[in-house]
């Protein structure tokens, strides 16, 4: 075991509530806008299929909310109580984004209730106006929560004098520069992981051989804002690498193994680092990572061996970032291959092949998810705070840490687990065929 | 601006207390139908009731949370060292019981365990959280060398810990069961009313006596706090009053609407009366409210974000209970969501 130093236990604990959580977490941002989605082309088409997707995922959805309340929860306590040092400046700089997160989920919370309960309360129309502030609830939260992740990026809006914080300026502490690019790169990739989970499950089912036309449908409208999304996602990472380059260049620098500042500074794909900072095996893109840090090949990019050593981020942070930009690339050609078989009419949407590409979709998406968090979060070590706060002078002094880490551990398995169980056997019992005949029936005696 | 920022929590955590402890409650008397054979009478007023709503009561318990450190970000530095065990047990707790409650509503046929998890947190949560009232009255927390200290010993073997615990898991049993007597009134339904309300009854006095208890052991912990306690003592008079009035309505077996109001008054006398008499101090003696408050311009921004965010709740919350607590049919089980 190691040394109990609470600094790595708490960040340990505090990486462990924060990878669990922001599974249920994206799908939480991204599934209401599937539903809204789908509600809105069952109305306009007038097809009870839409209608019922939007109901069943509505289902689905309640349980991996109430997972990610909870496991949200833990992570709005935990970072009091592992962090108390960060929190105490922190507090007086970014209280406003925290606390308007709250409203957000208070009012996504308020209207999911409402929303899952009045389907036959109101006309069609009427009720679809009650998922419009779950999705803007689910996007807010994640607009501000995210907010305060880019403050920790790029902190401004303050004055630290002799240890005491000052001066602060609220809104310039909400909105830096690592904001815009950011927020906009979560919420896409949350929309594109959660279309591709749900079109994964489509797949599936035509996969095992089920026919109805319900499933393809499914998969005609995911894959479609599929593609949308991972387009979108794809600029919007490109805007970050811009970001990084001006603002925080170490931590493109160490997810790139860029040490020499020079320009025309190719781009490592893959390979290996080995102990003396020598790549292996990597592929050199040439000029493209001055591309990705500027537009423009002659310019320069900064090198590691510019930052003094102690503010280096781990190098291993490239596998992170080439996994992460490796699954985008697979999440924006499945979608586009599926798409042009559809609309020229060559060869077979739902070809085996494909339907299997797309089940392995929704899981990679959802690693693609993890993989940019490790970058993001890693890349910017030592700092808890970039430029004003190491991170162990913000941990806990506590030393219980480590005993913590093992429950949260059993607690998060046990919940995970649980939690497919129960989505599974859901929507095995009631397949959309027999919840469909059910409808004929009913819509027969009216 | 202190005291607007206080009120605010503080009220936050007021409604946390009355909409949670319904929902503790709930998960308790839930448990207990099973084990005694009754769950077909009372299950379904307990549903419909927290369905729509178990969401939004953990928002009020996060809103406090996150609202103390915005306000008085020092709040961090002090509880977030002292209250690692406590609060990590809370958040366990409180996941089991999310969690499970969901699978259970929604996923899943009941299962017996589900059913004892939730009834066993119900009352586990509160005597978890409750121990941040106890630490706030100072005396288990050290400083040496810069380092924040908390002395587990102290706390666990405290009267005045332990009596805290005990008011908390019985006040929400005695909240709960009101409230529980008032929608089944009003939903109609008299077998379930006559257990709830059996249960309401037998609550009521040992929260008068686990009351009785704490002031006590208050006055022994912390003299200072009781001196301002005493000073106060017209609204803990009042709450008493309150909870007269309250107990003889279900009595009488009339007014339940009016009765659980005045159950609300009455823990918001108390309540209230506690918090006032606690101040100028949030721990005492480190934190106080006047030195430890955040800065002018973030207390400005929190103040006009809480404003504009009650322009949006308040409506909201309205609709919600248009639609659930005060529709009538929906709360007599004539509505049947087809969605769910």
């Amino acid at each position: 075991m190691l040394a109990n130093d609470p600094v790595i236990y708490s960040r340990a604990l505090m990486s462990l509530t924060f990878v669990f959580h922001i599974i249920f977490a994206t799908i939480g941002v991204g599934i209401p806008v599937l539903i809204a989605l789908a509600e809105w082309m069952g109305i306009c088409r007038n097809d009870s299929h839409y209608t019922l997707m939007a109901r069943r995922w509505t289902r689905g959805y309640v349980i991996t909310v109430a997972v990610g309340v909870v496991s949200g929860t833990a992570l709005g306590l935990q970072i009091n109580l592992l962090w108390p040092n960060f929190m105490r400046i922190a507090g007086q700089a970014i209280g406003l984004p925290m606390f308007m997160e709250i409203f957000a989920f208070f009012f996504e919370a308020i209207f999911l209730g409402i929303y899952m309960y009045t389907w036959d309360r109101f006309k069609p129309k009427i009720h679809f106006l009650f998922i419009i502030p779950v999705v803007i609830g689910a996007s807010c939260s994640a607009l501000f929560i995210t907010l305060v992740n880019s403050f920790m990026n790029a902190p401004q809006g303050f004055e630290i004098v002799d240890g005491i914080i000052g001066n602060v300026q609220p809104l310039k502490a909400m909105f830096t520069p690592a904001s815009p690019t950011k927020v906009s790169h979560v919420l896409v990739s949350a929309y594109l992981t959660s279309a591709f989970i749900i079109a994964g499950s489509a797949a599936y089912a035509l996969l095992k051989g089920k026919r109805h036309i319900y499933y393809k449908k499914v998969l005609n409208m995911t894959l479609f804002a599929a593609l949308v999304f991972a387009i979108a996602t794809f600029l919007i990472g490109d805007l970050s690498g811009k970001y990084l380059a001006k603002y925080q260049p170490e931590k493109l620098a160490a997810g790139e193994w860029h040490f020499e500042t020079m320009s025309h500074a190719p781009l490592i794909v893959g390979g290996i680092l080995t102990e003396k900072h020598e790549v292996k095996y990597g592929w050199k893109i040439p000029f493209a990572l001055s591309v990705l840090a500027h537009g423009n090949p002659n310019r320069e990019v900064k090198g590691l061996n510019d930052f003094p050593a102690d503010e280096i981020p781990p190098l291993w942070i490239h596998y992170t970032f080439d996994a992460m930009v490796g699954i985008g690339g697979y999440l924006t050609s499945i979608p586009l291959l599926f798409i042009l078989a559809f609309w020229f009419r060559k060869g077979n949407p739902y070809n085996k092949l494909l339907l299997a590409a797309i089940v392995i979709g929704g899981p990679l998406a959802m690693f693609a998810i993890e993989y940019g968090w490790v970058y993001a979060e890693v890349g910017r070590q030592p700092w808890i705070l970039r430029g004003y706060m190491k991170t162990q002078q913000g941990a806990t002094t506590s030393e219980h840490v480590g005993l913590f880490f093992v429950v949260f551990l059993a607690l998060y398995v046990i919940l995970g687990i649980s939690c497919l169980r129960v989505l599974m056997r859901m929507f095995k019992n009631n397949t959309p065929e027999d919840e469909l005949k059910l409808l004929n029936k009913e819509s027969a005696l009216k | 601006m202190e005291v607007v920022g206080i009120t605010v929590l503080w009220t936050f955590l007021y409604g946390y207390l009355i909409v949670a402890s319904i929902d503790f409650g709930a998960g308790f008397f839930s448990y207990y139908s099973y084990r005694t054979r009754k769950e077909h009478v009372i299950q379904n007023i307990i549903k419909r009731y927290l369905s729509p709503v178990w969401e939004v009561t953990n928002v009020f318990l996060i809103f406090f949370i996150v609202g103390i450190v915005g306000f008085f970000p020092d709040t961090a530095y002090y509880y977030g060292t002292a209250l690692l065990i406590p609060g990590s047990v809370a958040i366990i707790l409180l996941a089991i019981r999310g969690s499970y409650y969901a699978f259970n509503t929604y996923g899943i046929k009941s299962r017996e365990i589900y059913a004892f998890l939730y009834g066993a947190t119900g009352l586990l949560i509160p005597a978890s959280l409750s121990t941040v009232l106890t630490i706030s009255e100072g005396g288990f927390i050290e400083i040496q060398n810069g380092k924040i200290l908390f002395q587990y010993n102290k706390l666990f073997f405290s009267l005045y810990s332990w009596s805290v615990v005990l008011l908390a898991i019985v006040s929400v049993l005695y909240i709960s069961a009101m409230f529980l007597t008032f929608y089944a009134a009003k939903a109609n339904d008299l077998p379930a009313m006559e257990i709830v309300r059996r249960w309401a009854l037998i609550w009521s006095a040992p929260t008068i006596i686990c009351s009785l208890i704490v002031f006590y052991s208050i006055n022994l912990h912390n003299p200072e706090h009781y001196q301002h306690i005493t000073e106060l003592s017209w609204m803990f008079a009042c709450s008493f009053l309150f909870f007269l009035l309250a107990v003889y309505f279900v009595w009488k077996k009339k007014n339940y609407g009016l009765s659980f109001i005045f159950v609300m008054v009455q823990f918001a006398f108390a309540f209230y009366g506690y918090g006032a008499s606690h101040l100028p101090y949030l721990l005492y003696p480190y934190l106080s409210m006047y030195e430890h408050f955040t800065n002018q311009s973030m207390a400005v921004a929190l103040i006009i974000a809480f404003l504009t965010g009650l322009l949006l709740l308040i409506p909201s919350l309205f609709l919600l209970m248009k639609l659930f607590l005060f529709n009538i049919r929906y709360v007599q089980g004539q509505m049947h969501p087809k969605g769910e």
